[in-house]
């Protein structure tokens, strides 16, 4: 989470500094997404993600060099090798599925991914990451269906940090919560505080659990604040109020699990600290490296148009 | 420890400088490389300035509330390392542009400096190749342009063609690869006045004719000539008293026995192959940029046709006869004159000859029949007094002289040349006497 | 050698398919219990169980995304997309997602799936029931599309389709399905994608085309000879890649076009065809590129005398063939 958040901040830096085009924060979606990786396994299980799972790509491994490939856009980025936003394409070491910006489009794929799991008898689960806004979407109410009526081994995981770019929660629902609609499709609905890594982990545990035992889709609603504005290019300022701003100081869930853990005695400050220190230099090496290493070449970029090199104009 | 100025770097705003916020750093502060310095205010966003390398600030160069330019130095700090790397400048974005003079330039618009949109909205300003690429393979250009193998003909360029009566076949193209275009055919169609000068130049008096597509094929040649050769002429006069001796003794016997008409083109004709054969260079064509030698000596003999100039070929001259050459003469200048030649008979010439002399031009300066490298005129045989000189001593008598003309392509043959196959010529023709066996 | 119609060849090329991969699975509305509506899958599910044979909720953007997923995840997945008129809802999964998956993932993931989609009109199937979509797919890079016309041709490209590694868009024209019945091996082969084929060999004119208006262009040609025109008729087979260099061969020798298409003209099929003649024949040429196509009508009205004088018609292409040929 400290590693996380450390480099979520340096790309924020980078983007100021007209390096890195675009980035969109976890800040504030730190414990959840660690706490719901740590749950699975990540040796055979499936994961589509959607852009703001930055953290989550960390908790599978990804290094901060690769990250910051993906950000400042230079050769050698593993997921997409530069052609798509950083964190999307498809991840070098675990089944990690990140494919478009088109909101809630990996529901239906994620769908697709767990039939053929369960039609084949794999022992795999998949889980899909969306937020508030994409349950809007037609295509994630037509996989949610599909996955009751099939009794899927999937978990649908929705981040909601009640703003959809600007738009609000009581302009994106009717109802008081995600985790309600999953009785319209015959499976249940969990609602958690996204800050608290336990109750994270043993719902997505419970819910993976059900899905390897053949019990069907479970969905997952974690609540947690979007500590920065939706993306690099844009300015809460202009739709949050200061207050709503401000108290999210009090949500941040990296200061909240460190102060959860060292009350119980589980860290001491001396080792918060270093923690801090050790975060902070990686990010700062990864930077420096990454930095200075060139941008993909022209010419790679007609391949892997279709499985024949010969069709790609030029 | 290296003295380093800390500029207000370029960020993402349309607009191009920035108010002093807060200084986050003293001087005397150890600073670490990305430590925030300094909090700047500027149209759409506050924003903390990152330190570009760890150090010492010393001096702040900007006050708190001061309006500074993005791209001037604010601090100075000493670093710790030898090199640090500036933050690279942005690009400079355009000057506003101005479409040029044009009258709805105002309605058009120009280009606001500093403008910039993001990936998804947002004012980011891309910074990432304001560094120079590190070898980057430029494409391969698609190569493309016509077969170079064909002459392609345009479907305008053939319904011009058609239209104006002309003969593609005689056009330079100016096109790649020497394609003719539609500008080629539209030049050749107004070779003629153009008619706006027709109408102002002719009266009431004069009278118009419409060239028959022969005659207009025959002018585009001979513009064709003029242009891209450069004549240059040279000659000599030749004493054919013998060759005229040797015709008034052997006419009628050559009629009875080989129902040939001889006339004087033979004998030439005989004389200007062999020529040919020791002067190659007079034989030959400028094609491509490359002088051409013919192998084959092919003399055209210009003719006046019905319809116009017409120049059949005698193909393969050096190795015939005297008699060989009268018949073969004959054949094709009879087939000219009635207008029955074949493709054959106008094909394949390396070298002209044109008796001018016939209707009694005693010069001539003939024009190349491109893309041949020269014409020879053989003028009129006038009786006239000369000086001998036998023994020392001089003495005028009565010959028949014939001036020779040559007009030669000066970019393959020099004067120098241009003599030694006139004088060969001359001495073939002045070595006939009465009695000489062909 | 054994006669099928178009419809029959898909289903036993389907079957077969599904017997030779065990990854291959089926899915789309209707096509189990029902058998499909055009009976294309009669018998699959008794066959190969509902495991392999998914009757899905009504939902194009689930089907194709389903589709995607599977695909994505190790199967070979066979949708069907029940009208080309109800493509639109998925046509982000199909052209925003699965054509570029392979691309966005610089190969690391590929999406070898197949969608198939009866289309085309002359059934009296007035607006919903008649459209062409070929347009949207050939322009996407990523994406493959065919469009097979004769039974021999329906069984070899959709097996390629099958086992082609990306996303294939199968256009078969319904009104085909019965209507055409023609000679089909019974041993398996495949048609390469992205090679069109020269149905007739002729020396005057080039008739470039796909689809139904293949057979109607045959006809047209076989008239046009006996009032001694010798009319080619190029079958285009597959719509992206373009098989240029046939189009580009074919109408050097021939010296002139006409490309004819059921599809309405602007930005079509017959445009990027007239584009590649233009680029490619320009010297050859001997008259200008000519195009027979649907009027620019929302396609296509239901009562008949409407829909009749919509549709391209043999007696339409032979007097376009005959006003070409006198330029």
């Amino acid at each position: 989470m400290v590693l996380s958040r450390y480099l979520d901040e340096r790309v924020w830096l980078l983007n100021r500094q007209g390096k890195a085009a675009i980035a969109a924060s976890a800040q504030g979606h730190e414990a959840a997404q660690v706490a719901c990786i740590e749950a699975t396994d990540p040796s055979k299980d499936h994961y589509l993600t959607y852009y703001r799972q930055f953290t989550a790509m960390m908790a599978l491994g990804t290094k901060p060099e690769e990250m910051l490939r993906g950000f400042l856009a230079k050769d050698g980025d593993p997921m997409s090798a530069a052609r798509q936003f950083p964190l999307h394409g498809a991840h070098p070491r675990v089944d990690l599925f990140n494919f478009s910006n088109v909101i809630a489009t990996q529901l239906p794929q994620a769908a697709g991914v767990a039939l053929a799991d369960k039609l084949r008898g794999d022992d795999a689960v998949t889980i899909v990451f969306f937020g508030d806004g994409a349950a809007s979407q037609g295509d994630t109410h037509e996989a949610m269906n599909f996955a009751g009526i099939r009794k899927l081994p999937i978990v649908f995981f929705c981040e909601n940090n009640r703003y959809a770019i600007s738009v609000p929660l009581n302009k994106q629902m009717a109802v008081d919560t995600v985790a309600s609609r999953a009785a319209g499709y015959g499976f249940p609905g969990v609602q958690v505080d996204g800050t608290d890594v336990v109750a994270v982990y043993e719902a997505t545990q419970a819910a993976v659990n059900r899905a390897r035992a053949g019990d069907g889709p479970t969905l997952i609603e974690v609540s947690v604040e979007r500590l920065q504005p939706h993306t690099t290019d844009d300015d809460h300022t202009r739709y949050r109020s200061p207050e709503d701003i401000a108290q999210m100081a009090n949500k941040d869930p990296v200061k909240i699990t460190s102060e959860t853990l060292r009350r119980r005695d589980l860290l001491t400050e001396a080792e918060d600290e270093a923690i801090h220190a050790e975060a902070k230099r990686r990010v700062n090496v990864a930077t420096d490296t990454v930095d200075a290493e060139p941008y993909p070449d022209t010419e790679t970029m007609f391949d892997h148009v279709t499985s024949n090199r010969d069709e790609g104009g030029s | 420890m290296v003295a380093f100025k800390i500029e207000l770097p370029h960020v993402g705003e349309s607009v191009t400088e920035a108010i002093i916020g807060k200084w986050l750093k003293s001087p005397g502060e150890h600073i670490e490389k990305y430590d925030p310095l300094v909090e700047v205010i500027t149209d759409k966003v506050n924003m903390d300035v990152p330190a570009p390398a760890s150090g010492t600030l010393t001096k702040l160069l900007a006050a708190e509330g001061d309006t500074v330019p993005m791209g001037s130095v604010i601090a100075e700090m000493e670093t710790d390392e030898a090199n640090v790397q500036g933050d690279s400048e942005s690009s400079p974005t355009p000057a506003g542009a101005k479409s040029p003079g044009s009258p709805l330039a105002g309605r058009i618009g120009t280009l606001v400096q500093g403008a910039n949109v993001g990936p998804t909205g947002g004012e980011f300003l891309d910074t990432s190749l304001s560094s120079p690429e590190p070898g980057t393979r430029p494409a391969t250009a698609a190569s493309s342009g016509p077969d170079n193998g064909k002459q392609h003909f345009s479907p305008v360029v053939t319904r011009l063609a058609a239209q104006h009566g002309v003969d593609l076949g005689t056009l330079v193209g100016t096109g790649l690869g020497g394609r003719v275009t539609k500008k080629d055919v539209l030049a050749a169609a107004e070779s003629a006045p153009p008619s706006t000068a027709l109408a102002d130049s002719i009266s009431a008096e004069d009278q118009v004719i419409e060239p028959t597509p022969i005659r207009r094929m025959i002018a585009a040649h001979m513009v064709r000539s003029t242009s891209e050769i450069p004549h240059a002429w040279s000659a000599v006069e030749v004493d054919v008293t013998g060759m005229v001796a040797w015709r008034a003794a052997n006419r009628q016997r050559f009629q009875q026995t080989h129902d040939v008409r001889l006339t004087y083109l033979p004998f030439t004709l005989l004389c200007v192959a062999a020529a040919l054969k020791v002067s190659p260079r007079i034989n030959s064509s400028w094609l491509d940029g490359k002088v051409v030698l013919k192998g084959a000596i092919n003399v055209g003999v210009a003719v006046a046709a019905p319809e116009g100039l017409v120049v059949p070929v005698v193909q393969s001259a050096a190795g015939s006869t005297l008699l060989e050459l009268a018949q073969q003469l004959d054949g094709v200048v009879k087939r000219a004159r009635s207008g029955t030649m074949t493709l054959n008979d106008v094909h394949g010439g390396t070298f002209t000859l044109n008796n001018t002399g016939a209707l009694g031009s005693v010069w001539g300066g003939a024009i190349i029949n491109h893309p041949q490298a020269a014409i020879l005129t053989t003028e009129a045989i006038v009786k006239r007094p000369v000086v001998i000189t036998e023994n020392d001593s001089d003495s005028v008598v009565v010959r028949s002289m014939m001036n020779i003309c040559l007009s030669f392509d000066h970019r393959i043959i020099d004067g120098a040349e241009a003599s030694i196959f006139l004088q060969a010529v001359r001495t073939g023709l002045e070595a006939i006497v009465v009695d000489t066996e062909f | 050698m054994p006669e099928q119609t178009v419809i029959e060849a898909v289903r036993d090329t389907m079957r077969a398919e599904m017997r030779r991969d065990e990854s291959v699975i089926l899915l789309g509305e209707d096509v189990g219990l029902r058998g499909g509506v055009f009976l294309a899958t009669d018998g699959f599910i008794e066959e190969f169980g509902e495991d392999r044979v998914i009757d899905t909720p009504l939902a194009e953007s689930l089907i194709c995304g389903l589709a995607l997923g599977a695909a994505v995840n190790g199967m070979r997945p066979l949708a069907e997309i029940q009208f080309a008129d109800f493509v639109w809802p998925a046509i982000n999964q199909l052209v925003g997602e699965a054509a570029r998956v392979r691309y966005g993932t610089n190969g690391v993931k590929t999406a070898p799936m197949t969608i198939r989609v009866p289309y085309g009109g002359g059934v009296r199937g007035g607006l919903y029931h008649s459209q062409s979509i070929e347009v949207l797919f050939a322009h996407t890079p990523g994406l493959t599309v065919v469009a097979p016309a004769t039974p021999y041709d329906a069984k070899g490209l959709l097996a390629s389709a099958i086992r082609s590694d990306d996303p294939v868009i199968v256009l078969e024209h319904k009104r085909t399905y019965r209507l055409v019945k023609g000679e089909v091996p019974i041993e398996d082969y495949t048609i390469p994608i992205g090679r069109a084929e020269i149905k007739r060999p002729g020396s005057e004119m080039t008739i470039v085309t796909y689809g139904l208006m293949l057979h109607y262009a045959l006809q047209a040609a076989e008239t046009a000879s006996e009032q001694g025109l010798d009319v080619e008729v190029l079958d285009l087979r597959t719509l992206r890649p373009l098989d240029a260099d046939a189009i580009a061969e074919s109408v050097s020798r021939t010296g002139k076009v006409l490309i004819v298409q059921e599809d309405t003209p602007a930005v079509s099929i017959s445009s990027e065809v007239a584009a590649i003649v233009g680029e490619r024949c320009f010297f050859d040429l001997d008259g200008p590129i000519t195009r027979l196509t649907a009027p620019e009508l929302p396609p296509m009205p239901f009562s008949p005398l409407q829909e009749a004088a919509f549709m391209p018609s043999p007696e339409k292409i032979v007097a376009a063939i005959a006003k070409l040929a006198e330029l």
